[in-house]
């Protein structure tokens, strides 16, 4: 059971007053850091909002560790491409931290076309008493001196800052779909929809492409990467998951250019399960190491797969996120739904996964007890510090008291985003312009 | 094989999403999603794949109904007379059907008995019933009726099309996806087989007066339905590939020309040249016209 602490709402009073969301207040990103102190959100905005973890205070153990806005800083903006004349989005599409190597903390956010490294740093001192110029920055006449002081650092009101540090740009003509750093801490590759670029963190004007599938005709093109990511813990090793449904692992000791996998997962169609959709349902949006490194997780538009990697024609396990709407393909096809983009998430021990569903309901799969839960994101049906109740969604015939009929959902509610704290259960689940932040009861 | 029965979706409609989904998606912020587009392209194939297998079996079954109706139509000959109260209640029926449909559809709604062996008796009425609904009440020539479809008669439910070929009295909005200009435009026979008709033709409907870029004699008409700009190369192209067409028809502007030629776009997809050869088969074209306004015509 889990328990529910203050919702965060990203948009300002007016707007939640009159609870609707402009579209630049979609949360498109969630993420945790690798201590779990820190929580990164991006929006459609192009604007980053970083949530830190209250100190657990003796005097009041029921608020142990809530989030709290730590940092707010606008990563991308709008730009033309006058060249090929069209828009690029400001949409901060994922964020991925750095680990902490000294005070200040790094993440890397990307858009469709552009990388960026940001330095989010505290300030709680400031210099004064200096010479040449007044506290407030005028610059005092030399000739008004008479004496001359050694500037102290005074303390002042906590600042958060962040900066820019790097912009990794003009690397991608298809649009960014994932980042991922490399275990190295050094390195890390941005994945647009036909190449892998390999960055070095420290080099801007530079990268090197290892993947490439594009097609010499583009009249050939058959299928599109969906997501990359590295291996936690081998730093050679990274996987990217295609639109067919197939997920390519490779190493890059074997070959400058990593078009030839290594392994090769893919479970082959079931006939029977044909249909109009079948190529649109199959495809990966979201591919994840387990943090042992041993699994990887996938997900499509209906269901969750456990692949091992040593075993690469069928995954170890499969979890039906919603069948339900397997009759519904054709009306989701019609208002898009069917192209939305699930991320999924494992917990800190690998035993348990999350994705999202409509409504504002997310799944959890237990892998030991085989046990799933329905829950649901919604300030309507549940008050903060409640216990959340398991939701049901009633597929035919009789509904009972408390269920919801297919029919009945909400399709504009969706949850595509959630993060799993790396140690605790505590998730963060993105709805729409809501985030919602979930702790495990404390006894 | 692909199930086509979720939620009564046909064919003909998702091959009109597909292509307005294209068509939106090159105005969207942001440049042309690739990834979406392909999975859009290829839901376009599966549509296509299903819509020209069952335009097949539809002409193997017109082909068994031509024997029956010249039987008929030579019995009709015998008493020009015959038409009875019930076949005016067929007409009433199918003009009542055909008001449920949308403008814009009515052409593929006409044609869209493929799939659903129980709408086909409708659809073979409503025919005829569309046309006049949407010529502000210009009544067709009864001896046409007569002529093309007795309902009453042996077989009580003709079914698609008349056995002398199909014919397509439709009143379509057409929407050029290019210019955004809206044009009324009312079609003609496409067919020329049925005897009959020959004298009608003249009469009532052969002439569009709104043809705009629609109705080119011949067929691959170019018009807005290219969606795709790296296509017309390939649609001119086709057009002399089809050359050998019955130049009679005054109605083939070949929405299943226009699936190939952007299905080709991705040739991996499938095998461009016998699915050409298939789709310029003479007759399949035949049946096509009209509904390509329907995709048009949103």
């Amino acid at each position: 059971m889990e328990e529910e602490s203050d919702t965060r709402k990203i948009n300002n009073s007016f707007l939640r007053d009159h609870n609707y969301a402009t579209e630049a207040d979609i949360i498109s990103t969630v993420e945790f850091n690798s201590s779990g102190e820190l929580l990164a959100t991006g929006d459609k905005g192009g604007r980053v909002v970083v949530f830190q973890r209250e100190q657990e205070s003796k005097s009041q153990p029921q608020r142990r560790g809530e989030y709290n806005v730590y940092s707010t800083f606008q990563s991308h903006e709008p730009e033309f491409d006058y060249l090929k004349s069209l828009e690029i989005e400001e949409k901060i599409n994922k964020i991925k931290w750095l680990p902490q190597q000294n005070a200040a903390y790094f993440l890397l956010s990307t858009n469709d076309k552009t990388v960026k490294l940001w330095k989010i740093s505290e300030r709680d001192k400031r210099p004064e008493g200096y010479n040449l110029k007044d506290d407030d920055g005028r610059i005092r006449d030399p000739s008004t001196i008479t004496s001359l002081r050694v500037p102290v650092l005074q303390p002042m009101d906590l600042m958060v800052e962040a900066t820019a540090r790097r912009v990794f740009s003009n690397a991608h003509t298809y649009h960014i779909n994932s980042i991922s750093v490399n275990s190295d801490l050094q390195t890390y590759i941005s994945t647009d929809d036909l190449r892998v670029n390999l960055w070095n963190l420290e080099i801007t004007d530079r990268s090197f492409n290892i993947v490439d599938i594009k097609p010499a005709n583009m009249e050939e093109l058959t299928e599109v990467i969906t997501s990359a990511e590295f291996h936690p813990q081998q730093c050679h090793t990274f996987a990217y998951s295609s639109s067919k449904g197939s997920i390519r692992l490779c190493d890059m000791r074997e070959a400058a250019l990593c078009d030839k996998h290594c392994k090769y997962f893919e479970e082959p169609e079931d006939p029977s399960t044909r249909s109009f959709f079948s190529e649109i349902i199959s495809s990966i949006s979201d591919v994840k190491f387990s943090h042992n490194g041993r699994y990887l997780m996938t997900r499509d538009y209906l269901t969750v797969k456990v692949w091992d990697l040593q075993m690469e024609n069928k995954p170890l396990e499969t979890y039906q996120v919603h069948d339900y709407l397997r009759g519904k393909l054709c009306s989701l096809y019609e208002n898009d739904c069917i192209f939305d983009k699930f991320e999924c998430v494992w917990n800190g021990s690998d035993s348990v996964i999350m994705t999202g569903s409509y409504n504002n309901f997310f799944r959890m799969f237990d892998r030991n007890t085989k046990r799933d839960v329905t829950l649901e994101a919604s300030r309507e049906n549940s008050k903060p510090r409640a216990i959340l109740k398991p939701r049901k969604v009633c597929v035919g015939g009789k509904r009972r008291k408390d269920e919801i009929s297919v029919d009945s959902l909400d399709f504009s509610k969706k949850i595509l985003h959630t993060t799993w704290h790396p140690h605790e259960n505590i998730i963060a689940v993105a709805a729409t312009n809501n985030l919602y932040i979930f702790q495990d009861k404390v006894n | 094989m692909i199930h086509t029965m979720e939620c009564a979706a046909d064919a003909q409609s998702l091959i009109s999403i597909s292509l307005m989904k294209i068509h939106n998606s090159r105005t969207q912020r942001g440049g042309i999603k690739l990834h979406k587009n392909l999975l859009v392209s290829y839901v376009l194939r599966n549509a296509r794949q299903v819509y020209v297998k069952e335009k097949y079996a539809e002409i193997y079954r017109m082909q068994q109904y031509e024997e029956v109706m010249t039987v008929c139509n030579e019995i009709q000959e015998l008493n020009p007379l015959d038409l009875d109260a019930e076949d005016a209640g067929d007409e009433e029926q199918a003009r009542a059907a055909c008001c449920g449909e949308e403008a814009s559809l009515c052409g593929s709604a006409c044609h869209r008995g493929a799939a659903q062996p129980a709408a086909h008796a409708r659809t073979a009425s409503a025919l005829f019933g569309c046309s006049p609904l949407e010529d502000g009440g210009k009544e067709p020539d009864p001896s046409y009726y007569r002529s093309c479809c007795m309902e009453a008669a042996p077989v009580p439910h003709c079914d698609q099309f008349p056995a002398n070929g199909s014919t397509h009295c439709n009143i379509t909005t057409v929407l050029d996806l290019d210019t955004h200009v809206v044009t009324t435009v009312e079609n003609g026979y496409l067919h020329q087989d049925c005897c009959c008709c020959d004298a009608l033709q003249c009469g009532q409907g052969a002439q569009s007066p709104a043809k705009k870029r629609k109705v080119e004699f011949g067929f691959c008409t170019s018009d807005g339905e290219e969606v795709s700009d790296l296509t017309s190369a390939r649609k001119r192209a086709k057009r002399e590939d089809c050359s050998y067409f019955h130049l009679d028809y005054t109605d083939t502007s070949n929405i299943s020309n226009l699936i190939s030629i952007f299905g080709s776009g991705f040739t991996g997809l499938l095998s461009r040249q016998a699915d050409l050869e298939q789709i310029c088969s003479k007759q399949v074209l035949a049946s096509l016209g009209a509904w390509t306004r329907a995709i048009v015509a949103f």
